[in-house]
């Protein structure tokens, strides 16, 4: 069986790729096009480590298929920074050290990026629910939590 | 190398001529949440997946000339929940269908392809039930439209022929004084498979149900529309205290008859059957609350 020849969009960058049919985005992302900073944790859509963002809305990219991405615009967490410039969540993270292992980091960052740009102003409520997808076994949630308030809180100073 | 093949046909009439096409186990893919879970379990190995995305009928939310809403198959959860005037006229749906899984999840998970999965525990279903939801399928003899609750044949079986696909649903127009609700029991707040799932139509005429529907959830092989329930809330009266007891206490008895459930680590049969009674109350007092406003 033939390759399939997928032409996409990666963080705002033209690429093309072939893939078998049945192989995940995740998998093409990590292997081929060498973009590892998605994770795989679970295969199964149930943690969210692999979460990135196709035409804007977050998806389990271990639940895509690669060829579904043909005229699509992928966004994954290397397409976050700008350049050396971290995104104010990323340097949040850092600040607040909103991690321990790192794995599902990529992945919560996606998710609380897509949250900051439908809902600038988000409860404690709407974040714990947007990010119950991303699963994390080492900070126990309160962390992250907190620093996604305080980055909304940030960005909605520095857009007066 | 694998011998599995791909197609994104632009149109419902190429889907429906590869799919019936197809020599080995053909997929239909829509969000894929459970389609890709499946293959990665090595529960199913499709020859042919079929993704219909790409088909601009499947994936459009439409108001029909009667004033009721079709809804592609492949439709998003995130894309129902986005859909003001649905959410107005029909909250119970879209709160069913946007109970499924995580954000990610719902970036990309189906209506129909929550139907098509045959649980019977799917969220959507109850509350299509309850709807009186109309599904149009396409096949290879053309196109026929059935009741919601006739396409479940058992876990994971539907009552669609070779080459059949879903292709939408269509709601009806909502008269004045409606209301719609889903509730499901699960042990923890989010993310879970429903333990029992309801979903309860009605519509109040001067304080008077005058119509109402019933679906319920993992309380039997397949999604049930409890036509008794409906009977006990028609005729009963809604005041400041809610609905009449007595009907709510009659509808909640016929829910718990209608159980046919199986025991199994997310609750017993004594357990369904006794909360089917319970959430047909919480919900059918939702329902009635929503429809007092409208």
């Amino acid at each position: 069986m033939s390759k399939i020849h997928v032409s996409t969009t990666v963080n705002g960058e033209p690429q093309e790729f072939l893939c078998e049919a049945d192989q995940s985005m995740l998998d093409v992302l990590r292997g081929p096009l060498g973009l590892t900073g998605s994770k795989e944790g679970c295969g199964s859509g149930d943690c969210g480590a692999c979460t990135i963002t196709v035409n804007g809305r977050i998806v389990c990219s271990c639940l895509m298929l690669a060829a579904e991405a043909e005229g699509q615009k992928i966004g994954t967490i290397e397409g976050m920074a700008d350049g050396e410039k971290l995104h104010p969540l990323q340097q949040k993270f850092l600040e607040q050290a909103a991690l321990q292992c790192g794995i599902c980091t990529p992945g919560v960052l996606m998710a609380a990026k897509s949250l900051l740009e439908r809902n600038p102003d988000p409860t404690e409520h709407d974040v714990r629910f947007w990010l119950a997808g991303n699963l994390c076994r080492c900070t126990g949630y309160d962390k992250i939590i907190r620093a996604v308030m305080e980055t909304a809180a940030d960005m909605r100073g520095a857009s007066r | 190398m694998t011998d599995v093949q791909y197609v994104a046909p632009r149109t419902l009439d190429e889907a429906v001529g590869a799919f019936a096409a197809a020599t080995g186990a053909a997929r239909i893919l829509a969000g894929g949440t459970d389609l890709l879970v499946q293959m990665r379990a090595g529960v199913v190995r499709p020859g042919l997946i079929v993704d219909i995305k790409k088909i601009a009928e499947m994936t459009t939310i439409e108001e029909t000339a009667g004033g009721g809403f079709r809804i592609g198959a492949a439709v998003s959860g995130a894309t129902l929940r986005e859909h003001a005037k649905l959410k107005k006229a029909w909250p119970g749906v879209v709160e069913a269908a946007n109970l499924i899984g995580s954000t990610q999840i719902q970036g990309r998970a189906t209506a129909g392809g929550n139907l098509c999965n045959g649980s019977p525990a799917g969220d959507s279903v109850p509350a299509m039930v309850a709807a009186g939801a109309i599904v149009t399928v396409q096949g290879p003899k053309g196109r026929r439209d059935l009741a919601v609750e006739k396409v479940p044949a058992g876990p994971g079986r539907l009552n669609l022929t070779a080459g059949e696909i879903v292709v939408c649903f269509t709601l009806p127009a909502r008269p004045k004084g409606s209301g719609d609700a889903y509730l499901r029991m699960i042990p923890r707040t989010e993310m879970d498979i429903a333990v029992v799932g309801c979903g309860v139509s009605l519509t109040l005429d001067k304080g008077t149900c005058t119509a109402a529907r019933v679906g319920l959830g993992a309380v039997a092989p397949t999604v049930l529309l409890v036509e008794d329930a409906a009977k006990a809330l028609i005729g009963s009266k809604f005041g400041a205290g809610g609905l009449d007891d007595a009907a709510l206490a009659k509808a909640a008895a016929a829910c718990s008859a209608a159980c046919r459930p199986i025991d199994d680590k997310r609750g017993t049969i004594a357990y369904r059957t006794r909360i089917a009674g319970v959430l047909l109350k919480r919900t059918a007092t939702i329902a009635a609350e929503r429809a007092g406003r409208n």
